[in-house]
């Protein structure tokens, strides 16, 4: 290879001008657009934008890798004073692992499953000939100690799905470390975690960064996350760069209207106050304990739900919420305990229930994109319900499923004879909304309809969902573990730990302190746009020594 | 390993109800075959009586149900009964007859598995390339011929052409193994043929399906070479499906081989089921298709209990 000249003081990382292309069918489109940008030893950069703004593709740029069906057609990638695109690929190979490092968005999905923790870790030292796999697994054994993972001498013997999720973040990013990289690329490492998880993992980021001096670019949609994270912001969309800067300046002072609107998003709240409430719950849940198979999950919980209101259930995964979920709908029959609808009890089995008390109660789901079938037009999604509940055939039917795509603001002339696929996230979850309303309930459980969703189209949804509760007065069991969400849309609130309920009552008494402490725990997880957030935040736990469910 | 045991165990009950079905349906199925032993080898002219005669002799005057609990009664002491034709013990008559077909059978699998598995993967690591293509349409139609034309096309080539193996497959008890092996190849090159192609197609699917995954990604980005990627982190994630085909396909290899052992007049099962039907001798025709059934059902028990051992997530609960 012609070696390029090395230039003295010359950045770490370089991109010019940098384009990229999907495929998508048979045409080229382009994702990313022209992008420059400049990483010095030891800095971190935060790539910031909603889904499809090429921050993930131009992350995976900067190893010089290109994601099956996309190319890189123009631009630069000097890296220390090699331009990665002009390398062999051998060439190009003998610098991932080893100078940069990758951490994926999901450790439970990029470890592999079949092989232990550590011989994933070793295998990049080993296979690029820098450790003796025995030196390998002394550092990891290290490595895993300042990550703070229990019991580090051991975890690294323990397969994939022997360890939680927070651990197994840690672990990439200790694999990351492997050779001691010049930049880790970090691609929205915390999004799959639970906010007091989230927490520890930034935390040792962070430290890592510092310690090894090692420069990073920090992918992710979450401006609160960022703001801790990154010296400096680059806001991306349509695989543009709207705006560069530094994290302080850029947080108090954004020039660009749409980065102006990130951060405006968190600002939605609840229009009007709940109704009083009736003196028969619509829905209550009595001493309901439940179990998959041996495994209890739910332990004893009671709770209302009234007309009008809406509660909303929060806890990390596992805490039971979505199982409360599937007790109330009849998908699980509880072991002991049972639902009252409008005080009469409903049968434990959705099997036993007539279609009118199954037509009461609907449900929307996070995933739009699976629960909705896609070889359907939107036409025949929204009027099975329609027919199989209200027995509308014909015109009638075609005429109420305009309104209801009236309703949720999507033209009908437009969307009716549509499939889901031509549809973005967004527009699929509204059409999940309309199925529910066509069964005209009283009560919907929405499970974290908007966990799936950028900011800015989440925050559409929940302004569409509460000006429904306001037109139709229905009630919503809003299933989530964002607390930003739970501020702005509920009345009542239910904290979930292992399947019982730590704290219940009204949205003010539950977000002002005297908190129980796992309340606590959980409020405090919750990033903040202050850039000094995370310093204080762990600080103060110093004093309080709480520990994470995780740990 | 409890829950293996306990599996084994569930399955071989399960077999057993398998086995018994088997029985049954065989039975009724043969008992309305049209004529029977006495009138098979008694001929088209035998008198009335004689053939009552010869049919007492035989025990079939006796009704069918009386017939099928004596011989199941048989069966559970591990005594098949006589051949009604040559009054010989059907568990001798069988043993070698097996012993062969099991050769044969392991000679063809020791060839078609390995290639098998590696076309599948060597299809997968070069996709969509010409490589890929030629070895998809080469398998595709092997595996669209019928098996007794791809033998006669082999013969012709193979014995009648250049005269290198062959064409019958004739060996006895006291063939010394090498020769064995190569008299027995080219049944077993037929074999290979009609078998290949499903293995091979499956292997480079459940690889090319993996390849999307993220961790072939993360392995990716550690800077892993290609071969590395494929049979360290994309190979034993398949193993589930491949070990099912695989096995799939060395049960048809045992009890698919009736037209490749008749073809060759291999001194087979399959050789000999063909003869008993046509003879109506009943017990040995049982005797072999419940053999046959307990390969399959032993060797679907074995590809389960491979794909647990080969899957961490089953074989080490959290």
């Amino acid at each position: 290879m012609t070696s390029p000249k090395k230039k003295e003081n010359h950045p770490l990382l370089k991109i010019t001008g940098l384009h990229i292309e999907g495929q998508s069918d048979d045409a080229w489109i382009p994702i990313v657009k022209g992008v420059d940008l400049t990483l010095d030893r030891g800095q971190v950069l935060g790539l910031i934008g909603e889904s499809g703004a090429g921050k993930s593709t131009i992350g995976l740029a900067a190893m010089g890798y290109a994601q099956p069906g996309c190319r890189i057609t123009a631009g630069e990638i000097w890296f220390d004073g090699v331009d990665l695109r002009e390398l062999r690929r051998r060439e190009r190979r003998s610098f991932r692992g080893v100078r940069i490092a990758y951490v994926a968005q999901s450790a439970a999905a990029s470890f592999n499953p079949a092989h232990k923790l550590i011989d994933q870790f070793s295998e990049i030292p080993v296979e690029h000939g820098v450790h003796s796999r025995a030196d390998a697994e002394a550092d990891a054994i290290d490595l895993f100690t300042r990550l703070q993972m229990p019991s580090p001498e051991t975890i690294g013997y323990r397969y994939p799905h022997q360890v939680s999720g927070g651990q197994l973040q840690r672990a990439m990013t200790a694999m990351a470390l492997s050779c001691r990289p010049d930049l880790i690329i970090f691609d929205e490492p915390t999004t799959a975690l639970d906010v007091t998880t989230q927490i520890e993992v930034l935390a040792t980021i962070r430290d890592i960064v510092e310690q090894f001096n090692t420069a990073a670019i920090y992918i992710t949609h979450d401006l609160a996350v960022v703001a801790q994270m990154a010296d400096k912001i680059i806001v991306l969309r349509y695989g543009e760069i709207v705006e560069a800067a530094n994290t302080r300046i850029m947080l108090s002072d954004p020039r660009e209207d749409y980065t102006k609107s990130l951060w405006a998003v968190r600002s939605f709240k609840k229009t009007a106050a709940a109704p009083e409430p009736e003196p028969v719950p619509l829905c209550k849940v009595e001493h309901v304990t439940a179990a998959y198979g041996d495994e209890p999950v739910l332990h004893d919980i009671s709770f209302e739900i009234h007309k009008g209101h809406t509660v909303a259930v929060v806890g990390e995964s596992g805490s039971g919420k979505s199982t409360a979920a599937r007790v109330i709908t009849g998908l699980l029959p509880p072991l002991k305990g049972q639902v009252l609808y409008k005080g009469d009890p409903l049968p434990p089995d959705y099997r036993h229930r007539t279609k009118d008390q199954l037509r009461q109660v609907q449900m929307i789901y996070q995933m739009a994109d699976t629960a909705l079938n896609p070889r359907q037009h939107i036409r025949d999604i929204i009027g099975r319900p329609l027919a199989f509940y209200l027995g509308m055939r014909g015109a009638k039917k075609e005429a109420r499923i305009r309104e209801l795509l009236d309703l949720i603001e999507l033209e009908p002339d437009a969307f009716i004879g549509r499939l889901p696929g031509e549809l973005s996230g967004g527009q699929k979850q509204r059409i999940c909304i309309a199925r529910a309303l066509a069964a005209e309930p009283e009560f919907i459980i929405c499970d974290e309809v908007t966990s799936a969703l950028d900011q800015l189209v989440a925050e559409g949804i929940l302004r569409l969902l509460d000006r429904l509760q306001q037109e139709l007065s229905l009630a919503f069991m809003f299933i989530t573990h964002d607390l930003a969400t739970v501020k702005a849309i509920a009345d009542e609130v239910i904290v979930m730990l292992q399947g019982e309920i730590v704290e219940q009552g009204s949205k003010i008494s539950i977000f002002s302190p005297p908190h129980p402490e796992y309340t606590e725990l959980l409020l405090s997880s919750v990033p903040e746009m202050d850039p000094d957030w995370l310093d204080k935040t762990l600080e103060e736990r110093k004093h309080l020594s709480i520990k994470s469910a995780d740990q | 390993m409890g829950t293996i045991l306990k599996l084994i165990a569930k399955r071989l009950a399960t077999g057993l109800v398998v086995l018994w079905l088997v029985s049954l349906i065989i039975f009724s199925g043969l008992e309305f075959l049209p004529g029977d032993l006495a009138q098979e080898i008694l001929g088209q002219s035998a008198t009335p009586e004689s053939l009552a005669a010869f049919r007492k002799e035989l025990g079939l005057d006796q009704p069918m149900h009386t017939r099928y609990l004596k011989w199941l009664g048989g069966v559970f002491h591990g005594d098949f009964g006589k051949s009604l034709s040559n009054q010989r013990q059907i568990s001798e008559l069988i043993g070698v007859r097996f012993a062969n077909t099991m050769f044969l059978a392991s000679l063809a699998a020791i060839i078609a598995v390995p290639i098998a598995l590696t076309l599948g993967i060597l299809a997968a690591l070069y996709r969509n390339t010409f490589f890929d293509r030629l070895i998809n349409v080469l398998t595709l139609s092997s595996i669209s011929f019928p098996e007794f034309f791809i033998a006669y096309i082999l013969i012709y080539l193979f014995s009648v052409k250049i005269n290198f193996f062959p064409s019958l497959a004739n060996i006895s008890p006291d063939t010394p193994l090498w020769d064995r092996v190569y008299i027995c190849l080219l049944p077993a090159m037929t074999l290979t043929l009609v078998v290949v192609a499903h293995m091979m197609r499956l292997t480079r699917a459940s690889i090319i399906n993996l390849l999307a995954s993220p961790y072939i990604e993360m392995a990716k980005l550690k800077g892993l070479k290609k071969a590395r990627i494929i049979l360290y982190h994309a190979l034993p994630n398949a193993l589930a499906p491949i070990i099912n085909v695989v096995v799939l396909n060395l049960a048809y290899l045992i009890v698919g081989v009736v037209i490749v052992e008749v073809v060759f007049v291999y001194p087979g099962l399959g050789q000999l089921i063909v003869d008993s039907v046509q003879k109506r001798d009943m017990p040995v025709v049982q005797a072999c298709s419940l053999i046959f059934a307990a390969t399959y059902v032993l060797l679907n028990l074995t590809a389960d209990i491979l794909s647990i051992i080969t899957n961490p997530r089953m074989l080490y609960p959290k």
